[in-house]
């Protein structure tokens, strides 16, 4: 699969009104492939894949498709398709002929056109409902449309911006199920642009995580939630305790007072840097047996667990836990050592 | 309270209304006065087909509309999608000018053309007639057409124009294919409103209509002395026709609207 | 969509018919018979001022009756059922689809002094009045043909506000004194003000209307222009001054008007 790079961007940049929204990206996409442009608003996911698309030409920079530059190659040229964000159905044609609205284009025999046309709503559950009105349709109806529009032209990538933002949570979780499974079955490159982590860490191969035009991380799933290379990515994927701390030496760190063993190596002697800690990843244990005690702040249930804020030397560490604890209570906090992730101190 | 709703409404009602019936009922009267009643007839709506110089002006109202009704919806219709893609200070400007037939005062849109017209007439060899009549029209209608395009253009998606490239369209395909549908209410209601005024129009076309007559320069000449009243007969008819298109139309969108919330 | 180039049919249109025009009416104004520049044509407009004063106290009046007369037509309207709406607002503006020339005649039959109006009154032995040819006159058809596009503009700002604001202020125990001063009117100010001026500004500058119901008693500035450019009076650089100074006057009275609602341009149409 590594050497099957169907899109390839190279050091973009884009300007726009004298902003900088991407700083010299570069980026190699796999064939079939689920990635996930993953950011906050304004980090450049969007751009890039408008870039991709061909609705954005970059300031600088290449563009390759298959090895072949196409920067310059307008929309209708390229392999793509897209599903846009709130859909952007032809609200003047009926279901089946905004499906069949590029198959047209083509020229392609009748025939043709109403057996794909027919089979691709059938892929996306929406077998009965060829003659509606586009405008009759719920939203998740209308997105599944909009899925099928753009895959009927089997494009080998999919690029989908924010596809599931308008629905809600419970349609949501349907959708990336449907939606990886479709991936799946028509075995193509999807492009899957969202701000929600969960979103991404759920359905994709590779996640790309970007902030401010730069890419901050890619990886897997797996690699970027339990590896953040940043306190940027701990921070925005899941939650996290960051602290202040002091790299003692190879494998030992020095968290508000308190040395702990740790797995990482490779700082300078006494470096100041970035400690990321998981809720999850915490013990609770009694105050006495604890390698760090605190104050418990507040209690929330969130369902499978209880959120909990304790108070150790001037901050306030978030624990996730199954066990109630009371509030005003001292109690002791336990960290293993493949639990600490140490990163270099963020400048801002 | 209901009751003085109600005779409030009567009152303007009547009021609305009391010239129309006058002037219907005397397009049936016997003789040619405008204030008594001397018999039902209906050989002014005889006549009317058999004066010319009414049957004429119709007619030069009615090209003269449906021409200047249709250039300025196809001119204003790629004005506004041209205008939407500018910046701030362009757009405001263009659109500023666009409005000054629309704010200001007929009688200077018509002078100001016919000054125009005048100095053009020192180059070009031409007369006032159904040219100049055909370009004054068009002009304060544009505004109209642009006004009711705009806001639909901003209503749209600008993502189904770009839907439409992804899947395939150029852009002159993707503009006719997808844009126009999306704004074609807008563009259908700027032709209609074009239409109304350029039938409507008396002021712009006194002007500016030299020996070309519409109907309304027409019945402004009569009433110096007289409106016949095969004019009156004229009017019911259009008026008629115009009723009957309206109650068509409203019923149907009632009849659609009930169906759309079964 | 990086379209805008495709204007620019419309923008050379826009330059010579619209914007060209304009500048020769100021070119015309501020010269003479051979085309010296001359103040002498507005300096001569000092004789015209009673004609301007009628003309503006005139416009004014009927301005301020078509607001009075349409407030409560388009308050009822914008509260009944969305259907019925539909029918009123048809049917008020079914006599705008007369060619107004002919409604205006047609009140000429009404108020002339053997006119329908007279002959009524004669019925229980009063009058005749004297109607036609008095500034009443004018007033009246002028509210008769603008009174529509008082209410337009009323009705669609109106019926976007919420009924509910209105029994808000009668269940905090406001009587229907404050419910308008301190609901309607300030909710409704958009299109008071839109009204406002789509009245004034044709009914100053009206001739047809002077011309047909007042006479020779009253003589606007409409008549003044059309003298000048048609008339028997032919001097268009006198005639350009007017419509110069009439065309001041009107963006006055709408950046006069519009500084009441802020930058609310909706409901224009």
């Amino acid at each position: 699969m590594d050497n099957n790079i169907i899109i390839s961007l190279k050091d973009i940049v884009v300007d726009f009104d004298g902003e900088t929204i991407l700083n010299g990206l570069s980026l190699d996409i796999h064939d079939k492939e689920f990635v996930t442009l993953l950011g906050p608003s304004g980090c450049g996911k969007t751009t890039t894949l408008r870039i991709i698309g061909g609705f954005q030409t970059p300031k600088s920079g290449s563009v390759f498709f298959d090895g072949k530059d196409i920067a310059d190659l307008p929309p209708y040229k390229r392999e793509v398709n897209t599903v846009f964000q709130k859909y952007a159905l032809f609200s003047h044609l009926n279901v089946f002929e905004n499906i069949a609205f590029g198959l047209r284009l083509k020229k392609l025999p009748d025939q043709e056109i109403k057996s794909r046309v027919l089979e691709m709503l059938e892929i996306v559950g929406l077998k009965n409902f060829a003659r509606r009105d586009i405008n009759t349709l719920s939203g998740g109806q209308q997105q599944r449309v909009a899925i099928a529009r753009a895959l009927v032209n089997q494009p080998k990538v999919l690029l989908l911006d924010e596809p599931l933002g308008a629905l809600d949570l419970k349609l949501r979780k349907e959708m990336q199920i449907e939606l990886k499974r479709i991936q799946q079955a028509l075995e193509i490159t999807f492009i899957y642009v969202t701000h929600d982590q969960e979103e991404a860490l759920t359905m994709s191969d590779t996640v790309v995580v970007m902030k401010g035009g730069i890419i901050q991380q890619i990886g897997t799933p797996q690699d970027i939630y339990n590896e953040p290379v940043n306190a940027f990515v701990a921070d925005f994927i899941g939650e996290s305790n960051i602290l202040d701390g002091i790299m003692v030496r190879d494998f030992l760190v020095e968290i508000n007072g308190t040395q702990f063993t740790c797995v990482d190596k490779g700082f300078k002697p006494n470096e100041l840097v970035n400690v990321v800690i998981r809720p999850e990843d915490i013990e609770v244990v009694p105050a006495i047996q604890g390698q760090l005690s605190g104050v418990v702040k507040s209690v929330v249930f969130k369902g499978v667990h209880y959120e909990i804020t304790v108070e150790q030397g001037g901050f306030d560490w978030i624990i996730h836990s199954t066990q109630k604890q009371n509030v005003g209570e001292l109690i002791g906090m336990n960290i293993g050592p493949e639990e600490i992730h140490i990163m270099k101190r963020m400048r801002d | 309270m209901k009751i003085l709703k109600k005779l409030y409404w009567v009152f303007v009602l009547a009021f609305l209304y009391m010239p129309i019936f006058v002037m219907i009922a005397f397009s049936f009267n016997q003789s040619k006065s405008r204030t008594v009643w001397t018999g039902f007839t209906l050989k002014w709506y005889v006549e009317l087909f058999k004066n010319e110089a009414i049957i004429k002006a119709f007619f030069t109202t009615l090209i003269v509309a449906v021409i200047a009704a249709t250039v300025a919806t196809v001119l204003g219709t790629i004005a506004a999608v041209g205008i939407d893609a500018m910046k701030n200070w362009e757009k405001s400007l263009v659109i500023n000018i666009s409005y000054m037939p629309v704010v200001n005062p007929d009688i200077i849109t018509g002078i100001s053309l016919l000054l125009l017209f005048n100095v053009f007439r020192q180059w070009f060899d031409f007369d006032f007639g159904m040219g100049t009549l055909i370009i004054s029209h068009i002009t304060f209608n544009v505004p109209y057409v642009i006004l009711s395009v705009m806001p639909k253009l901003k209503q749209m998606d600008y993502r189904v124009y770009e839907a439409a490239l992804d899947l395939g369209c150029n852009p002159t395909q993707a503009f006719f294919k997808v844009v126009v549908p999306e704004i074609m209410p807008g563009i259908i209601s700027g032709f209609l409103m074009a239409l109304t005024f350029s039938i409507d129009d008396f002021i712009i076309s006194y002007f500016n209509s030299g020996h070309a007559q519409t109907l309304p320069v027409a019945i402004y000449a009569m009433a110096r002395r007289r409106v016949s009243p095969e004019m009156y007969a004229l009017s019911t008819i259009m008026f008629l026709v115009i009723l009957t298109v309206l109650f068509a139309v409203n019923i149907k969108s009632i009849k659609d609207e009930k169906k759309v919330t079964r | 969509m990086k379209t805008k180039y495709i204007s620019a049919p419309y923008l050379l249109w826009m330059a010579i018919f619209i914007f060209a025009p304009l500048c020769l009416v100021v070119y015309f104004a501020f010269t003479d018979k051979r085309g010296n520049f001359t103040f002498e044509n507005m300096s001569a407009l000092s004789t015209y001022a009673p004609v301007f004063l009628r003309s503006i106290i005139l416009a004014g009046v009927a301005t301020v009756v078509c607001l009075v007369m349409a407030y409560p037509v388009s308050y009822f309207m914008s509260r009944m059922k969305a259907n019925r709406q539909k029918v009123m607002m048809m049917v008020i503006m079914l006599p705008m689809w007369m060619n107004f020339l002919l409604r205006t005649y047609a009140w000429m039959s009404l108020l002339e002094r053997n006119g329908l109006i007279n002959k009524f009154f004669g019925l229980f032995g009063m009058g005749p009045f004297n109607m036609i040819n008095t500034n009443g006159a004018v007033i009246l058809g002028m509210v008769y043909n603008y009174l529509p596009f008082m209410i337009l503009p009323l009705y669609s700002t109106m019926v976007k506000i919420d009924h509910s604001l209105v029994e808000a202020a009668q269940d905090l125990g406001g009587n229907l004194y404050h419910v308008l001063t301190k609901v309607l009117l300030p909710l409704s100010l958009p299109g008071i003000t839109t009204g406002i001026t789509m009245v004034f500004v044709p009914s100053c500058s009206t001739f047809v209307i002077s011309r047909m119901l007042g006479g020779d008693s009253a003589f606007m500035i409409g008549d003044l222009i059309d003298l000048q450019f048609l008339g028997n009076s032919y001097n268009p650089h006198l005639g350009s001054a007017m419509s110069l100074v009439l065309m001041v006057l009107v963006l006055l009275c709408m950046s006069v008007t519009n500084g009441f609602a802020d930058d609310d341009s909706e409901g224009l149409l």
